[in-house]
């Protein structure tokens, strides 16, 4: 009985796959995962501005004890301490492998979350400005394959270039026998075809590594996260697999009930934490040669609202993790808390944008020429110039 | 003799021919989708008998209060599980009742715009209790008037607990209302109470569109109209208590006082006729009529629907003050729809259902549906944001997505087995579009079973 390997090899696909733009296999050890955060995340409760004179008089409830207090904040610097629900990602601060931008934002100035997330992910510097996303766009020049770790591809990594996503099973394998008729049958519908190739190429990736047979309740969706996590490092170090990855986890539209130390904030990042903890475990030696972003789609307001949450503001907090990061650093131009300082009276004022942020990445980290990144990944982002300090050299 | 005509209606209107249907209704493909606007005659009885969400939030609550108690004496993981299990015997009631009522409507059409409004106006069941109510919001707030007035639909959706609670409307205070003014002496100059989630999302989502024209100003003046807006004993006790649980309650005592100005009209009504009167407006707004016509264009027509046909039927939304019914005639009566058969990659949701019907089958556990939306990636009631699923090939076009549904193709053929020949199936419920070459290749499929496979993950089944 033929494998999935085989069955690949008897469709050509190994043979060809060399050649299709986006398809080639990753020879670079660079390796990025993109975490999209959606909903929102209190880039305030993320990582605290503890020094700031006015913190604790704006945050009201929702302040988080001084580090060194119980349930405090875990020290960055004199200014900025991580939400006590980030263990992990503070070890790896202290180690130099991690590194957080706060007051960021993307050139996004309203307060939709769509509109949000569109603009993250599509690049551009106005909502349907471009209708395929920016790390799709980086990839033909990036040479690598790229897969989305959900049920489906998030518009981040939608275009032209070919991409693949997996997420766990639970239902048993078609047989070898009805995917080659499948793919017969599939021949002359292109949208089909190209599809179910990927699936098979992602299949002989996870089936060699056995997430295949993941059984039983997936459990709720900070798990689930977890659980991606392990897998996009399993894809990440496949021989053959990708060197890119996306990963989202949703729930941080806190409007009601935020919490400070505890509660259902806290809960989201420890889940999150966790993952990224995963993940690094998974990566082994090729962590060295990572690059994780962690990003949402806007902040949310400084102040309080009436339901002891928060409501969509504007500049967050984004981190850097991985081996490959000049960590150990807090990169802020760091805009104030006082009422005069706020955005539209309200929001924490961007003072970097996003997309420096990604700039930086792809040009340090994923060595993408920087006319690629301005004309084709990023175009209409001449104002945002790539953070050059990102990467450790 | 079936049609062509005959296949779209009852494909991409309905929800997928069962095996007589293409047969009845091949003469009169569009009267009998006009037939169905009244509804179903009956109720199925498992929609009929669910609770109402009074009811059920109530039945939340006292759980939820025992929890509170029971964690003050170290008891509480008992108490979490049964919250648990109260919320999920609810679900999945509620799932079951939907996904049974879907397989067995002799009024698919009707059935299928209870789901798009339902979705339209989405109550995603990842938010608590939201998955105790998500399928009563369908049924008590959508269902009633999706052959209405838009209005109707609206106040109705906007009224209901479900979605005051799913965007945190109930204790939205006005800065100037009573209790906001005594609460702001007593915290200074921070501002207390206003939550825009409501209004932004009316605006953005359930109306205008997000380039409907309209501004922050608007967002904010809006949701200080909509303060008030809640529901009875949104608090075990204290200011929240009052009202009859579970429903709808106008509390003045939080209402903003006084006129306020949205999209550049001056509202001077009190209470809760001036959020009405907010909706009454939009519900006839020029950016609305182009919003919801162009989302059931692309529903019923295509992903990129064309212009003209929404324009069209944008006017006549208009000309009928939002009479839905005049809208849906509109589309029926038009050329565009019937042009091209497939124009449609089913969504999950749309996929299950059809095969479903197609094998006559109403699942006696509806777990295993549950299961397999959520691994194809279209849990029910559960969209995760208040956008909704998406409506286009491109965005349920994911390899992943696609081998998911293969696999549950080959689960459903294996539990077939052999009772069905695939390749009559593909004949009664594909008409006369099923593809010789689709056809031909099940004919030579080695088994029963393989060849229900492939009928199941075929482009032409895929799509409607």
């Amino acid at each position: 009985m033929l494998n999935r390997r085989d069955l690949l090899k008897a469709a050509g696909l190994s043979a060809v796959a060399g050649a299709l733009p986006g398809f080639a296999y990753a020879e670079v050890d660079a390796r990025f995962v993109l975490v999209i955060l959606r909903g929102a995340v209190d880039g305030l409760a993320l990582a605290a501005p503890y020094g700031d004179g006015n913190y604790r008089r704006v945050r009201g409830e929702l302040a988080i004890p001084e580090p060194g207090q119980a349930g405090g904040l875990l020290k960055l610097d004199g200014m900025f301490g991580l939400h006590p629900s980030l263990p992990g990602m503070h070890a790896s601060y202290d180690k130099g492998e991690a590194l957080v931008i706060h007051a960021v934002a993307s050139p996004y100035r309203e307060r939709s979350h769509f509109d949000g997330q569109d603009i993250l992910e599509n690049g551009a510097s106005r909502v349907g400005g471009l209708r395929d996303g920016w790390l799709n766009r980086a990839l033909s020049a990036d040479d690598g394959l790229a897969i989305a770790l959900a049920q489906n591809t998030p518009l981040v990594l939608r275009g032209e270039n070919a991409v693949t996503s997996w997420a766990p099973s639970r239902l048993p394998d078609a047989d070898d026998s009805t995917l080659r008729r499948l793919q017969r049958l599939y021949a002359n519908d292109e949208f089909f075809a190209t599809r179910l190739d990927q699936a098979l190429r992602s299949q002989a990736i996870a089936g060699s590594t056995g997430t295949m047979d993941a059984t039983g309740p997936r459990g709720n969706e900070a798990q689930q996260f977890g659980e991606l996590m392990i897998s996009a490092a399993r894809f990440l170090t496949a021989p053959d697999g990708p060197n890119i990855a996306v990963v989202e986890l949703g729930g941080w539209d806190t409007h009601a009930n935020q919490g400070a130390s505890n509660g259902a904030l806290a809960n989201r990042f420890a889940a999150l934490d966790d993952g990224i903890s995963n993940l690094r475990e998974g990566l082994g030696s090729a962590w060295d040669g990572t690059v994780v972003a962690v990003v949402t789609e806007f902040g949310r307001t400084v102040q309080v609202n009436g339901t002891r949450g928060t409501d969509h503001g504007t500049a967050t907090a984004a981190v850097l993790l991985g081996g490959a990061v000049n960590g150990g650093q807090i990169i802020a131009d760091w805009p104030g808390l006082a009422e005069r300082d706020l955005y539209a009276g309200r929001d924490l004022q961007p003072t970097t944008d996003l997309r420096s942020v990604f700039k930086g990445i792809l040009e340090g980290h994923l060595r993408l020429p920087a006319d690629t990144i301005e004309r084709r990944v990023f175009p209409d982002s001449q104002g945002a110039r790539p953070l050059g300090n990102l990467v450790s050299a | 003799m079936t049609s062509k005509k005959a296949v779209i209606a009852a494909n991409r209107f309905g929800l997928g021919a069962r095996p007589d249907e293409l047969r009845e209704i091949a003469s009169r493909p569009e009267s009998w989708l006009l037939e169905q606007l009244a509804g179903p005659s009956r109720l199925p009885a498992e929609i009929r008998d669910l609770p109402d969400s009074a009811s059920v939030l109530v039945e939340v609550r006292d759980v939820r209060k025992g929890q509170r108690a029971a964690k003050k004496d170290g008891v509480a993981p008992d108490i979490v599980e049964k919250y648990g299990r109260v919320v999920r015997k609810h679900y999945v009631e509620q799932a079951a009742a939907r996904y049974r009522s879907a397989a067995a409507s002799d009024t698919p059409f009707h059935e299928r715009l209870v789901h798009f409004w339902s979705n339209h106006f989405a109550v995603s069941a990842d938010k608590q209790p939201l998955p105790a109510i998500a399928g009563l919001f369908e049924n008590e707030a959508i269902r009633p008037h999706v052959a209405g007035r838009f209005i109707d639909l609206l106040l109705a959706a906007e009224r209901h607990p479900a979605m005051i609670v799913y965007l945190d409307n109930q204790r939205s205070i006005g800065p100037e209302s009573a209790l906001g003014k005594r609460a702001n002496r007593r915290r200074g100059d921070q501002q207390f109470g206003l939550n825009e989630n409501l209004a932004r999302e009316i605006l953005e989502l359930h109306t205008l569109g997000v380039d409907g024209g309209y501004t922050q100003q608007d967002v904010t003046t809006f949701a200080r109209v909509l303060t008030g807006w809640s529901i009875g004993g949104a608090n075990d006790k204290g200011r929240f208590a009052d009202g009859e649980p579970g429903r709808f309650e106008f509390r003045e005592l939080i209402h903003e006082p006084g006129a306020q100005s949205v999209l550049g009209k001056k509202y001077p009504q009190s209470g809760v006729d001036q959020g009405e009167a907010v909706l009454r407006d939009l519900a006839v707004h020029p950016s609305t009529a182009q919003f919801l016509c162009t989302k059931l264009a692309r529903h019923f027509v295509a992903d990129d629907p064309p212009a003209a046909l929404v324009d069209g039927l944008a006017n006549i939304y208009l000309d009928s003050n939002g009479e839905l019914s005049a809208v849906y005639e509109a589309l029926i009566r038009a050329e565009e729809p019937w042009l091209e058969t497939y124009t449609k990659y089913k969504t999950p949701h749309d996929f299950v259902i059809s095969t479903l019907r197609a094998f006559r089958h109403v699942p006696e556990k509806p777990k295993f549906i549950v299961g397999a939306l959520d691994l194809m990636g279209q849990t029910p009631f559960r969209p995760g944001s208040p956008e909704g699923w998406p409506d286009t090939a491109q965005q349920w076009g994911g390899a992943d997505a696609l081998y998911k549904r293969i696999e549950w193709s080959n689960t459903v053929a294996r539990v077939v087995g052999s009772r069905v020949n695939p390749v009559e199936l593909g004949d009664a419920v594909l008409g006369t579009e099923f593809d010789p070459e689709t056809s031909k290749a099940i004919a030579r499929a080695e088994s029963l079973s393989q060849g229900i496979t492939l009928l199941l993950a075929s482009p032409d089944f895929q799509r409607r």
